[in-house]
């Protein structure tokens, strides 16, 4: 060890790998794997999410899972929490979708709209109903 | 180092290797592997979280999910429900973990509340073999920021500007320790670490060493950079095995990142550590027995002074401390001796270690700020006494400390305030006693600890902790006159006056505390030959009461005296006194209750 840089160079890397750990984090995925969920194929969503995550080497972001969301037919289905807004309904993932939605929304802080439940909220009188469930 | 969407941290410490944690930890990686999770989830192991008896302990990342108790057989409804499904098993949390429907965070948890972790900050929390889990909880910072920025002098007086207090027993303070040590000129000192930890039940060292072993590493090297030393050594005991191995781990990858060795931080400063095993002895924790000990000769006390400071290992200048008190060093040097000056009562600054036991509902080790009070540490943090039963005392400073009675259950703890109630800060015992606890027995527990511990050098020691013994002994066996307990106040005293280490001037401690409050147990032992808690066998004796007796004859079926008489369906049962060993077993078989102890 040569320096304090070089200290600080290694304590940032083993601390954004240490992230999970820390309670509240800025922005929270979290992804539907009940049953149903798993059925639809939330699985590859999750991974997709995590490997697009670590390749981007993001930070201050958790990735967990749910139960039934409740709204299975549109599984599989994320959802982006971010402090200080409103939290985004994402339905009919695949692992493809998922990755654009790291790097538009999270990196970007673009929301997708057409993957959005709002997309398909025709047959709903609202996004409000939908986050009734 | 990878990056994982989930940790699972399973407690490696000893408590919970010895409840099976580690095949926890193989079956958690196994159930990973065949769910295809093992690239998502990371399993960590880590050091004591401080709730042992509620082990094996597990807590799972990013929910926190605290569960406790864990068996091999949870392991795959954990890892399917919670890891693949999401969906946290609540059955399985720790009791407290849970409320209305969400997890609460350990903060939140009752037992962890109140505390205050400083020396035990890492604990449960990182990999305490990865050097790199360290750094990122800003390990090493301290001691890159003392080398490149930093005097010796200057480390020196933040030290003593903290307030800090050796946390070993005496309570002296640290950093007036480090100011003699770099005072005195010496070509060769020696910066020594006593982790001997040998009061029965006292367990905080061990958990540091444990959970966080780089915290002591990157301690001793700030103490050699301060007293200009660049050797030192850890002194622990080898039934330690887990501590060891993960010093020793710790050790070598400071050495392999250059944070020990030649040249630290490019400041011309070289540091070297090594361990040292004790076979433990309780008086080779005493600190002149201790450096007898690693230079190869018999652990016994040498007589002070000479001090450590002045002439210590192999007679050269050495700054001796104990584990939780090098493990506040980083803190301080990081966020400055004000910070921890602001912790505490006026003389007794930061946190301290206890290891609740005893007759309390939340056995643990508990971190608390100085001042805390002791009913704020049994009934908020221990959660009270079991089974509706009465607190009578809590024990602390072991078989060196005295008993705390409900009177003083408010007194803010601090080492001074330990000291006035004639009991003492110690290595941080803390035993809760109720209303079924003999306080002579106890004194006879400590006594019987220290005689068979005492290394027989001087004969106050060696032979008087001996006759105090045999008095408890004659008094818990009903043999005691009211001259006895004079004899053993008085024996107390010189004993106290004339040991030459502090294993036996402070022997007595247990009798005399136990007087003051308790006397009068001692005289019920002595006059009625009456143990009024129920403890000691020999003024026990059992009885029929004739009125609830159902004539079943079951008690004499058990009894393995063959005392107990009477013909079934006829007569009273009754016991012949004389023959009876006092074993317990027709009180518990009676099914009527009809047999009491008195
Ligand atoms: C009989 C006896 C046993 C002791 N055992 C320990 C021990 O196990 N660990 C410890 O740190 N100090 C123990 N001490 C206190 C040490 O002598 C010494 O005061 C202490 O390690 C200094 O460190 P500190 O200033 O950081 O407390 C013991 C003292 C006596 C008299
Ligand atoms: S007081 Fe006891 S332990 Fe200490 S030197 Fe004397 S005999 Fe040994
Ligand atoms: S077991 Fe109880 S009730 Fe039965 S004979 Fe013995 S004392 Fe009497
Ligand atoms: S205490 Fe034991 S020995 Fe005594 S009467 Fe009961 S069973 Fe028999
Ligand atoms: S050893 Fe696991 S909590 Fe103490």
């Amino acid at each position: 060890m040569k320096s304090l840089d070089e200290l600080a160079k290694i304590r940032d890397e083993a601390k954004s790998k240490m992230g999970v750990r820390e309670g509240s984090k800025d922005i929270r995925i979290v992804v539907g794997m009940a049953t149903c969920g798993i059925s639809a194929g939330a699985r590859p969503v999750l991974k997709a999410l995590v490997e697009e995550i670590k390749i981007r080497s993001l930070q201050d972001i958790s990735v967990s899972q749910t139960g039934c969301i409740g709204i299975c037919r549109y599984e599989p289905i994320i959802e982006v929490f971010e402090s200080g807004k409103e939290k985004v309904t994402y339905i009919e993932m695949t692992p493809e979708k998922a990755k654009k939605i790291v790097s538009e929304h999270i990196v970007n802080g673009n929301v997708i709209d057409d993957y959005t439940i709002g997309s398909v909220s025709g047959k709903y009188s609202s996004h409000g109903t939908v986050e009734d469930f | 180092m990878d990056l994982y969407r989930a940790h699972v941290l399973v407690c490696g410490g000893t408590g919970c290797t010895a409840s099976n944690s580690e095949a926890i930890l193989n079956t958690f990686q196994k159930e990973l592997k065949k769910n295809e999770l093992d690239q998502e989830v990371k399993v960590i192991k880590t050091g004591c979280f401080g709730l042992c008896e509620a082990g094996p302990i597990c807590i799972v990342y990013p929910e926190g999910a605290f569960y406790a108790g864990v068996q091999v057989k949870d392991i795959s409804t954990i890892v399917e429900e919670h890891l693949l499904k999401g969906r946290i098993v609540k059955d399985l949390l720790y009791k407290g973990a849970f409320e209305k429907d969400t997890i609460r965070s350990l903060d939140n948890v009752d037992f962890y509340k109140k505390q205050m972790r400083i020396a035990l900050r890492n604990c449960g929390v990182i990999d305490p073999e990865d050097i790199n889990e360290y750094i990122a909880m800003d390990g090493y910072q301290a001691l890159g920021k003392v080398l490149a920025e930093m005097t010796p002098m200057e480390v020196t007086k933040i030290v003593q500007q903290s307030g800090l207090r050796g946390r070993g027993g005496g309570g002296f303070p640290t950093g007036k320790k480090w100011e003699f040590a770099s005072k005195i000129k010496g070509e060769q000192k020696y910066v020594v670490c006593n982790a001997d930890e040998g009061d029965p039940g006292a367990f905080m060292d061990r958990s540091v060493l444990e959970g966080d072993p780089h915290v002591v590493v990157e301690a001793m090297a700030i103490a050699g950079y301060a007293i200009g030393a660049n050797e030192g050594y850890v002194y622990v005991r080898a039934e330690y095995p887990i501590a060891v191995k993960r010093l020793q781990i710790a050790i070598d990858q400071a050495k392999e990142m250059g944070l020990l060795g030649d040249n630290i931080f490019d400041s011309g400063f070289n540091f070297n550590l090594s361990i040292r095993l004790g076979a433990g002895a309780f008086v080779c924790g005493e600190e002149t027995a201790l450096l007898n000990s690693i230079e190869g000769k018999r652990g016994m006390p040498r007589p002070r002074p000479p001090f450590p400071a002045n002439k210590g290992l192999w007679q050269k200048p050495t700054l001796l401390s104990n584990v939780e008190t090098f493990s506040n060093i980083p803190r301080i040097i990081i966020n400055g001796p004000e910070w921890m000056a602001n912790i505490g009562t006026e003389k007794s600054k930061g946190t301290k270690v206890f290891a609740l036991t005893g007759k309390i509902n939340n056995t643990g080790l508990v971190e608390i700020p100085m001042g805390t009070t002791l009913r704020e540490v049994v009934y908020e943090i221990g959660g009270g006494i079991p089974n509706g039963k009465k607190f009578k005392a809590v024990q602390t400073g072991g078989p060196s400390g005295g008993c705390i009675t409900k009177d003083h259950l408010d007194t803010p703890i601090d080492y001074d305030n330990l000291i006035q109630l004639s009991s003492m800060m110690g290595s941080g015992g803390m035993v809760v006693m109720d209303e079924d606890n003999c306080m002579v027995d106890i004194a006879k527990f400590f006594l019987e600890f220290t005689m068979d511990e005492s290394c027989g050098k001087c004969p106050p020691c060696r032979i008087g902790t001996k006759r105090m013994y045999e008095i408890l002994e004659d008094i818990t066996n009903g043999k005691g006159e009211m001259e006895d307990i004079e004899r053993l106040e008085k024996l107390a005293y010189n004993i106290k006056a004339s040991a030459l280490c502090g294993l036996g001037q402070t022997s007595p401690n247990p009798i005399l505390s136990t007087l003051r409050f308790f006397r009068d147990e001692y005289e019920a032992h002595v006059k009625d030959k009456r143990c009024p808690a129920g403890v000691c066998q020999e003024l026990l004796t059992y009885s029929v009461v004739a009125d609830l007796c159902k004539k079943c004859g079951i008690c004499a079926g058990k009894c393995p005296a063959e005392c107990i008489d009477g013909e079934k369906g006829k007569t009273v049962y009754t016991i012949q006194k004389d023959k009876c060993i006092k074993c317990g077993a027709c009180l518990e078989a009676c099914p009527f209750k009809a047999i009491i102890k008195s």
